[in-house]
């Protein structure tokens, strides 16, 4: 990876930071308020399914994750075993599109799950 | 040579051991947690299902500490964002506090709703 | 007063510690101690020193697992029960005891640009640098860098990635790129850009922690990364 990439990284892991430190601010707050009297899929699906608002914050949310986690796991496999060059890119590359695949996945299953 | 607890032992390096530590954890429990809140996918049923079997103490226990690492992860992130994007002389153990601080906070009233 | 137990390391990247036992004395420095050793009972032992007096920064050692100036760490401060370890510093190849080589420390000051480049001649007048100016302030809180390679050695960015610049080449060049006379920026945020540049820095504050001069290389490291990070995006570099 060229250096410019790099930096480019570096600063995609702090823009993403910034977004996530609101999404979590508002994700702990939505969780305390909803574990008050226990979690029920009804409670859940009450809030979430249909919203609009949700659906798009939970979208800003599973993307600023899939590009915050990866950039963090590539930098620690870097200096834990000591590996650098393509492969760790790649594989990098995969976590990001797994996470937010799998995290979309999550996002329309509680957005719609009414319908189905 | 390299360097051993002795010199590492400071209020940063405690810090630094938290932010990847949780971060590291946090990134292994998202993929059970996308699965978890997929199972809506199969319907209000499936998902409850799920939710029954969390109620154990011990799967309580655990998600407490999730709510933790996440509050951790968070409180120290905006720590670093501060140290990195603002220009800093003498306040950061100032900083450190306060992340440990509203982590245990979040952790705490997650940890009261709960029980 | 109770004699010192002192272990010091004696041998190369491979080697052991060797007891020695040091008689106790009023304001007595570290580097005493290994002078003691030295004069009295192996004078095989190497090691470095020149000024005595934290000028010239030839000393440093790791102390108790920590690395500092033995010139100017009192026994008293360090060694609450009478025990000292003394070995080479980190992260650098141990020549012989307490010796290191420390070419790639220097070498990486290079590899940061840590030259200045000016565009005047000596026939030219002196730039005018007002003390109040907010590059000036920058420049004075990380100039008095004399180069001993604590901060290198009490870094773990380092251990994890050999090719990091460190936090002492990385400090000059921030002193540099705040040189309003330099005229080499570009070429100086690119050479610090990246995963062996400031970009690799996790501010574990261990540098800031063990500086004797109480300079802080993560806050200019800080502003490196900053700085680059808008060059890059401004297409400057």
């Amino acid at each position: 990876m060229n250096q410019r990439a790099q930096v480019l990284l570096w600063g995609a892991q702090r823009i993403s930071a910034m977004v996530l430190a609101l999404c979590v601010v508002v994700h702990l707050l939505t969780m305390i308020y909803a574990v008050r009297s226990g979690l029920s899929a009804a409670e859940i699906l009450g809030r979430t399914q249909g919203s609009i608002a949700w659906f798009a914050f939970y979208t800003l949310f599973v993307f600023a994750v899939a590009v915050h986690a990866p950039i963090g796991l590539r930098t620690i496999l870097s200096e834990t075993f000591n590996w650098r060059g393509r492969g760790l890119d790649v594989l990098t590359g995969a976590i990001g599109l797994s996470l937010a695949m799998w995290g979309m996945r999550a996002v329309f299953g509680v957005f719609g799950a009414g319908a189905a | 040579m390299k360097n051993d607890f002795r010199s590492r032992n400071h209020p940063a390096y405690w810090a630094f051991i938290v932010h990847r530590g949780s971060g590291v954890l946090l990134a292994l429990f998202l993929p059970l947690h996308f699965w978890a809140l997929g199972q809506a996918l199969h319907g209000a049923a499936a998902l409850d299902g799920f939710l029954r079997w969390t109620e154990q103490p011990l799967v309580k226990f655990a998600e407490t500490g999730l709510v933790l690492l996440l509050a951790a992860h968070m409180a120290g992130g905006l720590r670093l964002l501060a140290l990195e994007f603002l220009e800093w002389r003498e306040w950061q153990k100032t900083l450190l506090a306060a992340a440990a601080g509203v982590s245990l906070v979040a952790g705490l009233a997650f940890l009261l709703n709960l029980v | 007063m109770e004699n010192l137990k002192v272990r010091i390391w004696r041998g190369t990247e491979q080697g052991d510690f060797q007891d020695f036992e040091v008689p106790r004395q009023e304001s007595q420095t570290v580097l005493d101690v290994v002078t003691y050793v030295q004069r009295k009972c192996d004078s095989t032992l190497s090691y470095r020193f020149a000024c005595r007096v934290g000028v010239c920064g030839s000393c440093a050692m790791t102390v108790n697992g920590v690395s500092r100036w033995t010139c100017r760490t009192h026994v008293s401060k360090v060694a609450a029960d009478n025990k000292l370890e003394i070995a080479p510093l980190r992260n650098l190849p141990v020549i012989k005891d307490l010796v290191t080589d420390m070419r790639e420390f220097f070498d990486k000051w290079a590899r940061a640009r840590g030259r200045f480049t000016g565009s005047t001649t000596r026939k030219d007048e002196f730039a005018r640098v007002s003390p109040e100016s907010k590059e000036r302030k920058r420049v004075e809180a990380g100039i008095e860098c004399i180069g001993c390679g604590v901060c290198y050695s009490a870094c773990d960015v380092v251990s994890w990635n050999k090719d990091y610049l460190g936090p002492a080449a990385l400090n000059r060049a921030w002193t540099l790129i705040n040189d309003v006379r330099d005229t080499a920026r570009a070429e100086r945020l690119a050479a610090v850009a990246g995963d062996a540049g400031c970009h690799a820095c996790h501010t574990h504050l261990a540098c800031t922690e063990r500086c004797p001069k109480g300079l802080s290389p993560t806050a200019g490291i800080a502003g490196l990364k900053r700085a680059v990070l808008a060059a890059t995006l401004s297409g400057e570099i």
